[in-house]
């Protein structure tokens, strides 16, 4: 009798956990002061992206988990960093606060996809603009300037510049813009799953340089005190924008209006020193692109 | 061929001392080398000019005492399993679904399955979970469940399938001949013969039927 | 469609790295399973014991974790060899348990009155097992061998994790750039790593219905 009873325990067990798997809606997160407080009663013109989402009192947003500094899924349940700062700032300014934010990991080849399916209302995830993207959604900002630079071990004095990265093995993020820049400018790249496993090829030799835009590789340099340093100039502008809907043009406007605006009162500065100030300095946001 | 040792001899006594020598330098080459590998990692090394702590050093380990961090090991664990058992409930759902109509007698309900099962049997699990992720809108923890069930699913059918075939046909012709249709003969005689079925897939143990 | 075609280049290196992977470690596997086959039945008791714990242990940790330990443990160790000679590592000893176990079970399929007669004609262990036993094991062992390549496919997957550009990697490097085609990157992932699965799993259909025992 022992040996029939067991599979069907076994079976009872997998179902009592798929039920929970099913009932257990989102992680709970630990409310957080947070650097806005929604508006009261924002009015918007009738129809409009805004005015939804204000009646709604939800936006779903999409954003990184996996990146340090500025969208970083932390152990409480919800994304933090820079990214998600400037996301929760435009959702108080449409009157939506934190809890009413849906946020979604938007990885790098699946930001365009969940625009235009409306998966998502906007995506603030480390999205660089470019021409090629313009064809399928639109950008407000950019937000912030970044440059892909180089890291290597802090006493190689080989490195100076991305010209000496020529026919060497570089480490970068599978999937990545800095990937395949590597691929273009003739190195050879080496790609893995995260940064943070860029480090140990770099310790040993395997490649002589981990190469991403410059603000996750100053991160990484600074979580490991003194024994990296970034080197060299950025030597490509990776501005990045918020994407919304293609046609959207209106949404657009009004999040460009919301950026001046946090540029200019601090806002946007307070958001920084919050989360990547940690580590990086601070730098002045380039201007908005009403294209 | 079960009983190893009719392939050889009886071991005489300075075979089994040889043995016994060899056992025991077997053992001390593991240890050493296991002990090697121990001290390696635990020595500090030098990395981009300055030191960094070996690999057993209390700096690298006090992260597991923050609470926070094992709550959060805890929420991956549960997340495995739950992807686990919602994944092997499907699968082994999905898997007899799959054999039944595999081994269907219409041509083409057949066809059609087969295609299918082979489809989701050569591609790699990540690439599936890749492709839902991306093209479906159902997040990361639904996207791999969904995959792991594709692709389990088709694996247990085969297995139920390639059972069903092994089954001496008179089982089925028995049950045909007292009446039952196609479908109550598989569910009623042939699965339940065949559930005691080995997983090794050319073994010919005489207690499996 | 112009687009997906000048995408092709990138594809084929990533579909050779796959193959190199598959056909290196296949055979390296090959040959570390039929020896820790022999090994499981061979008369002298530590490496019947050796044989059955590697067995055990490797067939028991998951794939991510060998590559993880390839990948970043032995660089610590001072182990210098480039990411894909690892990646062959990685693989060879994963396969190999599952090798072996298609093996032995080849071997037992062989009654065992084979090796009582090669015995009595005073054949010794290497002569009854290479003379007698593997010749009729084999054609009970190709199927499942085949099935375990086919797995060995898919799994050379895990590897675009770990330093190796291989196609599951290529795919999602290529995904990312061309954020508009990527169903049609994914598709053209899937039929490539079909073209090789397919054929191989027809191969033991025919090969398993053309030596099937009847007993």
């Amino acid at each position: 009798m022992k040996r029939r009873t067991l599979p069907f325990i076994a079976l009872a067990a997998a179902g009592v956990l798929a039920l929970s798997a099913c009932a257990s809606g989102g992680t709970g997160g630990t409310p957080e002061e947070t650097t806005a407080a929604p508006e009261p009663e924002p009015t918007f013109a009738a129809g409009s992206t805004m005015a939804a989402l204000a009646e709604a009192g939800t936006i779903t947003i999409g954003t990184k988990f996996d990146q340090p500094l500025f969208g970083l899924k932390g152990p409480s349940g919800d994304p933090e960093g820079f990214d998600v700062e400037i996301g929760k700032i435009i959702a108080s300014e449409l009157g939506i606060d934190e809890d009413g934010i849906n946020w979604k990991e938007s990885v790098s080849a699946n930001r365009e996809p969940f625009i235009k399916s409306g998966e998502v209302d906007l995506v603030v995830a480390t999205y660089t603009i470019n021409d090629k993207r313009k064809l399928d959604v639109s950008f407000a900002g950019p937000y912030f300037l970044a440059g892909q630079s180089i890291l290597v071990l802090a006493d190689n004095e080989d490195i100076e510049s991305e010209d000496d990265l020529v026919g060497q093995p570089v480490c970068s993020v599978t999937g990545s813009t800095p990937a395949a820049n590597l691929a273009t400018l003739g190195a050879v790249p080496v790609l893995t799953e995260t940064y943070s496993n860029c480090l140990e090829p770099l310790r040993s030799g395997a490649v002589v340089a981990v190469s991403t835009d410059n603000v996750i590789l100053a991160g990484l340099a600074a979580q490991n005190a003194g024994e990296f340093k970034v080197v060299g100039e950025p030597f490509t502008e990776e501005p990045y924008g918020i994407g919304v809907k293609l046609e959207d043009t209106d949404f657009r406007m009004w999040i460009n209006d919301v950026l001046e605006e946090i540029y200019a009162d601090g806002r946007y500065e307070e958001a920084w020193n919050k989360t990547a100030g940690a580590e990086l300095p601070f730098i002045d946001p380039p201007a908005v692109d009403r294209y | 061929m079960s009983g190893a040792s009719v392939l050889f001899d009886a071991p005489g006594p300075k075979a089994r001392r040889l043995s016994l020598i060899l056992s025991i330098v077997a053992l001390v080459l593991i240890i050493a080398g296991a002990v090697w590998v121990v001290l390696t990692l635990a020595a500090p090394r030098e990395s981009g000019g300055i030191t960094l702590p070996g690999m057993f050093d209390g700096t690298r380990w006090n992260i597991f005492t923050d609470p926070e961090v094992w709550t959060f090991i805890l929420e991956g664990v549960v997340a495995t399993l739950q992807a686990a058992a919602l994944a092997a409930v499907g699968a082994i759902a999905l898997g007899i679904v799959l054999s039944l109509l595999r081994s269907s007698r219409i041509a083409w309900v057949r066809m059609p399955t087969a295609v299918v099962i082979e489809f989701f049997r050569g591609m790699p699990v990540l690439l599936m979970m890749l492709f839902i992720l991306l093209v479906a809108s159902t997040g990361a923890f639904w996207a791999v469940v969904i995959a792991l069930i594709l692709y389990n699913g088709t694996l247990i059918g085969e297995i139920l399938r390639a059972g069903l075939v092994a089954l001496p046909r008179g089982q089925r012709e028995a049950a045909l001949s007292v009446g039952m249709r196609e479908f109550q003969s598989k569910m009623l005689v042939e699965f339940p013969r065949r559930s005691g079925r080995c997983c090794r897939s050319s073994s010919r143990s005489s207690w499996c039927c | 469609m112009e687009q997906l075609w000048s995408l092709m280049p990138t594809f084929w290196e990533g579909f050779r790295v796959t193959l190199l992977l598959l056909v290196v470690a296949g055979v390296l596997s090959l040959i570390l399973g039929t020896v820790i086959a022999a090994m499981r039945i061979s008369p002298v008791g530590a490496l019947r014991g050796f044989a059955a714990v590697w067995t055990e242990v490797a067939r028991n940790t998951p794939l991510t974790l060998v590559f993880i330990f390839t990948a970043f443990v032995l660089p610590m160790l001072g182990v210098r060899l480039p990411y894909i000679v690892l990646a062959f590592v990685a693989l060879t000893y994963y396969t190999s348990p599952f090798v072996a176990e298609a093996l032995r079970s080849g071997i037992n399929g062989v009654p065992v009155g084979q090796a009582e007669a090669a015995r009595s004609i005073g054949l010794g262990f290497g002569q009854t097992v290479s003379l007698v036993v593997l010749p009729q094991a084999f054609r009970m062992t190709i199927p499942p061998l085949i099935n375990v390549f086919i797995a060995l496919t898919k799994n050379t997957s895990v590897a675009g994790g770990f330093f190796v550009v291989e196609l599951f990697a290529t795919t999602r490097q290529l995904a990312n750039d061309n954020g508009n085609i990527v169903m049609e990157i994914l598709i053209t992932a899937a039929v490539l790593y079909l073209v090789i699965t397919v054929p191989l799993g027809f191969l033991a259909g025919q090969l398993e219905r053309r030596w099937v025992v009847k007993r």
